[in-house]
């Protein structure tokens, strides 16, 4: 098929599932009018039940913790399935980016992305414990903190170089904490079986709403959550770097 | 007006899947599927928004004041950061498939043997 | 409130066809940089903070990052001699 066939049958296969999909939508409620019960009952009950002042975060890692589960692992894997791609092949082989790093830079980085970068590591690095442990608070939670965590790492290797990265967060240690982190939300569950409820029932002591240790396994959630996302974000820009900076083909040009 | 947000949902599915079906460029077809993704974030917020509501986080506000609806966020803010790392599962893919053609070009992958 | 809205859900559908439209990978991880800070805006103006802070992290830093990774090397596999680093 001619990529201008191709082109003409999407188009009205297009047209044809557009037709259906308006049709369909119009079937909905009015925008801005919210009518299902769901949403104003949690709403009511979530603040007294669990002691959370974001709702968000207690939907999220209490009433439906085995969906959130679920999409940890399904991050887990695509990290699990990046690294096993970008392994070196039979026929490539690893040079240390230590020996052309000097000549590898055709435009060095200027010293003011170097300065701003390194005085920024701190603040991001705090900014991101910070949103992962008031998740339950305030807008925030394990996913959003641990990306801004692993931004970190990517200001390190931003003002310095790929070994500053390496040396800074050695491959073995950002396995371990995305393993950690992934392990860590199962033992929470466990915790729950263990303490004679269901699996993943929050057991621990709530506290009152508002207060950093509140809500029982929620922080605690969180916590394993933010480790696994910054592990896991770590080691895909790791993966990628070393691709374009360590691992050579026969014949290729750096 | 109250039609909008459901539009541009279909829109940007639409839209996406057309560029995945005439890219040219392996990369280029997987950010298009990152935009169709988008639009299912824009139809699950569409669904839970109530105007004049506020957002559901009851710290210096009493329980009780009109909020939008919180499962649809909760959906939605981990689809995005999944949904991301699938993006990147794709772009390793699209890195060995390169490895092994020497194009990016998805019309002459499987044609050329290495 | 329903002008603000208006404006922020075409806009929304133009940086999304702008997406689609550039066919240059290069370019592309740039609007698609944008494309992610308008919807991030878009969510704020859905009053789900949780939600935009997470489509500013992802996808206005750590999606094009991993797609100029990737495109860096294609570029270093084709030996075209390039160095603009």
């Amino acid at each position: 098929m001619t990529p201008a066939v191709r082109r003409w049958v999407f188009l009205v296969a297009a047209a044809g599932a557009g037709a259906l999909l308006l049709w369909g939508l119009s079937g909905l409620p009015d925008y801005g009018v919210y009518a299902g019960p769901y949403g104003d009952v949690l709403n009511q009950v979530a603040v007294a039940e669990r002691k959370a002042a974001n709702v968000v975060a207690a939907v999220t890692f209490d009433y439906r913790g085995i969906d959130t589960m679920g999409e940890e692992f399904i991050l887990f894997a695509a990290v699990l399935g990046v690294a096993i791609l970008l392994r070196a092949q039979r026929d490539e082989t690893e040079q240390p980016p230590d020996e052309d790093a000097a000549d590898r830079h055709a435009t060095s980085t200027s010293n003011a992305v170097r300065v701003v970068g390194l005085a920024l590591v701190g603040p991001v690095v705090l900014f991101g414990i910070y949103v992962v442990a008031h998740g339950h608070l305030t807008p925030g939670g394990g996913f959003q903190g641990g990306v801004v965590l692993a931004t970190g790492a990517l200001l390190v290797y931003l003002s310095g170089e790929f070994v500053t990265l390496r040396r800074v967060s050695p491959e073995l240690l950002t396995d371990a904490a995305e393993s950690t982190g992934a392990a860590g939300y199962v033992a929470v569950g466990l915790l729950g079986l263990a303490a004679g409820a269901t699996f993943l029932e929050n057991v621990l002591p709530l506290g009152q709403p508002g207060q950093l240790l509140s809500a029982g396994t929620i922080p605690l959630l969180n916590l394993v959550v933010g480790v696994e996302v910054a592990g896991g974000f770590v080691l895909l820009l790791y993966e990628f770097l070393e691709q374009t900076l360590v691992i050579r083909r026969p014949g290729e040009v750096t | 007006m109250s039609f909008l947000p459901y539009a541009v949902a279909a829109w940007l599915l639409l839209v996406g899947l057309y560029g995945v079906v005439t890219s040219r460029n392996l990369v280029h077809a997987i950010i298009c599927l990152s935009v169709a993704q988008s639009s299912t974030y824009i139809l699950l917020l569409s669904v839970g928004f109530r105007r004049g509501g506020t957002a559901p986080i009851f710290l210096d506000v009493p329980v009780g004041t009109k909020a939008v609806d919180p499962v649809v966020g909760a959906l939605t803010l981990t689809d995005i950061v999944v949904g991301a790392t699938v993006s990147a599962l794709l772009l390793a893919l699209a890195v060995q498939a390169y490895k092994h053609n020497g194009s990016l070009d998805p019309e002459r992958l499987g044609k050329a043997q290495d | 409130m329903i002008v603000l809205e208006v404006c922020v859900f075409l806009l929304v559908a133009a940086a999304g066809t702008a997406v689609v439209l550039t066919r240059d990978p290069l370019n592309q991880a740039i609007v698609a940089s944008f494309y992610g800070l308008i919807l991030g805006i878009m969510f704020f103006v859905y009053q789900a903070p949780d939600v935009a802070l997470s489509q500013i992290v992802v996808g206005a830093v750590a999606l094009p990052l991993m797609i100029l990774l990737a495109l860096a090397k294609v570029r270093a596999l084709a030996g075209s001699g390039k160095d603009d680093r």
